[in-house]
This record gives structure tokens, C-alpha cells and sequence, in this order.
């Protein structure tokens, strides 16, 4: 027998923590469904300093912990699973997993994103030897070395700022002539005398004997190449939505994005998105949750 | 009940390389969050895996002696020794399933 939920979430990020605060409040039995741990991307965040109502600034481990413990209290469910489809039947929504299959009369997808890789010779065989995706995590391997990141919007600013603290000098590269950052980012990177820019700039290949010493450069204006010694490398390029078992059952776009209405549907009724899976969603803690309640809200409609 | 054992610089050898079975190390350290994160799984596969692989983890802020002889530049880094040679190498977060299939893999 699978169980049976009025709502399921998959996804335990902002926007899927704040659809169960809302559905667990409106007295619809929920069940969150999360593959790593509750908190989604944003737990690798230092300090979120732009979600409203805490000035001081919050860790994003403890501001999701916080959400989760908020809906937990109105009897959301957890369970750490991975989703591998989900079935229509007769009705009813099957969600599959890998511990247990579950019946849905609504669900909310709220899987999110996760780093996009670049794709280039070097990237994978130096994955840990150089390569990084996590910049909180490796920045200390580096000390008193030159290090680039690669990318130009808030996380790769952020991360950048952050290997100040360790590296003799940080490469931001990136392929636009202009950051696509918040203007404090941008003043506060741009005033760093460790941070150096290559504007213009896509990485072409990581090179290097069992680690990472040499990137291949390409400026995409001029067409001039040139090479580049780091010892490490930190990719910040952008994110890739966590859709791949959904290919057949909703329409996605060509990045793998879902769409939806004003009230977070998709295609098929009673199944919503909400959060960074969102086809031109802000990709902020703030919005996913509103979105995440969007969908709280339309869900309740549907199934009552 | 089988939980990953602290092991460092000092009793690295002993532990993990001179050991019979097949020995993980999880490379990890405080400020890593993905290494906060991946505690709680590797705690439930140690008991999944007990008498199989021994479980330990090491603090690459407190041990660089050993983290830097396996060149260890990313954490968290999980190596699976066999017969004192790592003969498997993950790194970054995995979720449960991907880990589960990835040391089922390494370890038959």
C-alpha cells in the first residue's frame, strides 16, 4: 500500500519549508521530501544578509533549520528520499521515491537548482584537485596562492570576497564586460585590492600534473587567447535545475525549467513549482519562499 | 552499533592503512557546510555497512599532515582504502542512494 498525503513537497529549500509552513496550517497532511539534507543550497551561504526580518544578518543553515522547525510544529513531515518520478493515475498523483512510493491529491515541486559545470576538458578529472564548487569549503587549501573564480553574478562575487581572506590574489573571469551583482556587491568587490577582473573572458581548459596549475583563456571579443597560472580554480557559472525526472511528465523548457501561471500551476492540474526550478524565477531565499506559499495556497484550492 | 571513528595524523597509519577490511575516510572540517551536511549519512551507512567498511572521518584542520598527503584540496572528500591504497575517491556532497551505489561499486 503507498501512503497517502494530500500534499507533497519535493524539495526542502526555502520555498519548499514555507508551502509546508502553509499547507501544515491549513490542516492538509503534508509530506516534505528532501534528497540531502532540509535547508536546500542556501545552507552553504555564510551569511544571508538580504532575508528580511534579521539585520544582523543569518547563517542560511540556521535560517532554514528555523523554517523547518516552524512547520515541523504544525505537523509537516519529513522524509530524506530521492524523487525519481512521479505517475498520474486515475487521478491521483504517485510520487516515486527511493524508499517508498506516495499517493498525492496535490504536489509541489520545489526541488531547486544545483552548480552548473562548465563543461570543459580539465573540469572533471580535477575535481577536487583544484576544481571547486564550494568556495566556504576549500578556500583554506589555498593559502598565499592565486586562485580564479569563474563567473560574474552574486554567488561568485560573494565566493570571491570570500578567498580574499586566504588567497595572495583572486581572478574573477568572466564572460560578460559587466558583474550581474547587487550594487553593494559590485562596490564592495570592485574597492577589494586582492580582487583583479578579466572581463570578456570564458575558461577553455584547466590544465596541470595531478592538480590544477594552468587555465587556457580565451577573450571572446578580441579572440585572443592567453593562459592564466592558479593554483585553484572555484566555479560559480550558474545553476541547473533539479528536473530530471520530471522529462515526460511536465513540459520543461530547454534549460530544464519548469513554467507556471501566476498562481505557481503547471500544466497538469494540481501540480505546482515553486522556488529556482521556476522558469525566470529572482533565485532569492525571499521569493522562493513566497513562492513556495503561492503554491501552499492554490494547492488548498485545488484539493478543497 | 557501528559509528565512524575520529582518526588523525597520529593513529592514521595503524587505523585506516594497516587495517584488514576496507576503511573510508571522510575528509572533512567545521566551517564545511556540505561536510555538516553529509555526517548525518555517513553515520546511517556505517551501520548499514557494519563489519563491511569501517567508517572514519578526519579533521583536515587539525590532521594536514595526512590531508595533504592525499592531496586533499576539496572537502568533503571521501577515500576508500583497501590494503592501506585508496582505491576509491568521492568528492563533494552526494545524497544517500548516490553514495550507497557509488561504495557498492568500489567495495565488490
Amino acid at each position: 500500500m503507498n501512503k497517502e498525503y494530500e500534499v507533497v513537497i519535493i524539495g526542502g529549500g526555502p520555498a519548499g519549508l514555507s508551502a509546508g509552513l502553509y499547507t501544515s496550517r491549513a490542516r492538509l497532511s503534508s509530506l516534505l521530501i528532501e534528497r540531502g539534507l532540509v535547508g536546500g543550497q542556501i545552507v552553504n551561504a555564510e551569511l544571508v544578509e538580504n532575508y528580511p526580518g534579521f539585520p544582523e544578518g543569518i547563517s542560511g543553515l540556521e535560517l532554514t533549520q528555523l523554517m523547518h522547525q516552524q512547520a515541523t510544529k504544525y505537523g509537516l513531515e519529513t522524509l530524506l528520499a530521492e524523487t525519481t518520478g512521479i505517475e498520474l493515475k486515475e487521478g491521483q498523483k504517485v510520487v516515486k521515491t527511493t524508499e517508498a512510493n506516495f499517493i498525492a491529491k496535490a504536489v509541489i515541486i520545489a526541488g531547486g537548482s544545483e552548480r552548473a559545470k562548465l563543461g570543459i576538458p580539465g573540469e572533471k578529472e580535477f575535481t577536487g584537485k583544484g576544481v571547486s564548487y564550494c568556495a566556504t569549503c576549500d578556500a583554506a587549501f589555498f593559502k598565499g596562492e592565486p586562485i580564479a573564480v569563474v563567473g560574474g553574478g552574486d554567488a561568485a562575487i560573494t565566493e570571491a570576497r570570500h578567498l580574499t581572506r586566504f588567497a595572495s590574489k583572486v581572478i574573477v573571469i568572466h564572460r560578460r564586460h559587466q558583474l550581474r551583482t547587487s550594487r553593494i556587491l559590485q562596490e564592495k568587490a570592485f574597492a577589494e585590492p586582492k580582487i583583479e577582473f578579466l572581463w570578456n573572458t570564458i575558461v577553455e581548459e584547466i590544465k596541470g600534473e595531478e592538480v590544477v596549475q594552468q587555465l587556457s583563456l580565451r577573450n571572446v571579443i578580441t579572440g585572443e587567447k592567453f593562459t592564466l597560472d592558479v593554483a585553484g580554480i572555484f566555479m560559480s557559472i550558474g545553476f541547473k535545475p533539479n528536473t530530471a525526472y520530471l522529462k515526460g511528465v511536465l513540459p520543461l523548457d530547454a534549460a530544464g525549467y519548469i513554467t507556471t501561471n501566476e498562481k505557481m500551476g503547471t500544466e497538469i492540474p494540481g501540480i505546482f513549482a515553486a522556488g529556482d526550478i521556476r522558469y525566470n524565477s529572482a533565485q532569492q531565499a525571499v521569493t522562493a519562499a513566497g513562492d513556495g506559499v503561492t503554491a501552499a495556497i492554490y494547492a488548498e484550492i485545488f484539493i478543497r | 552499533m557501528s559509528k565512524p571513528i575520529t582518526v588523525d595524523d597520529a593513529n592514521f597509519d595503524q587505523t585506516v592503512l594497516q587495517a584488514e577490511a576496507l576503511v573510508l575516510v571522510d575528509f572533512w572540517a567545521p566551517w564545511c557546510r556540505p561536510c555538516l551536511m553529509l555526517a548525518p549519512i555517513l553515520d546511517e551507512l556505517a551501520e548499514d555497512y557494519s563489519g563491511k567498511i569501517t567508517f572514519t572521518r578526519l579533521d583536515v584542520d587539525q590532521n594536514p599532515k595526512t590531508a595533504s598527503r592525499y592531496q586533499i584540496m576539496s572537502i568533503p572528500t571521501l577515500l576508500l582504502f583497501k590494503k592501506g591504497e585508496p582505491v576509491s575517491h568521492i568528492v563533494g556532497y552526494k545524497p544517500k542512494a548516490e553514495l550507497k551505489r557509488d561504495l557498492d561499486t568500489a567495495s565488490t
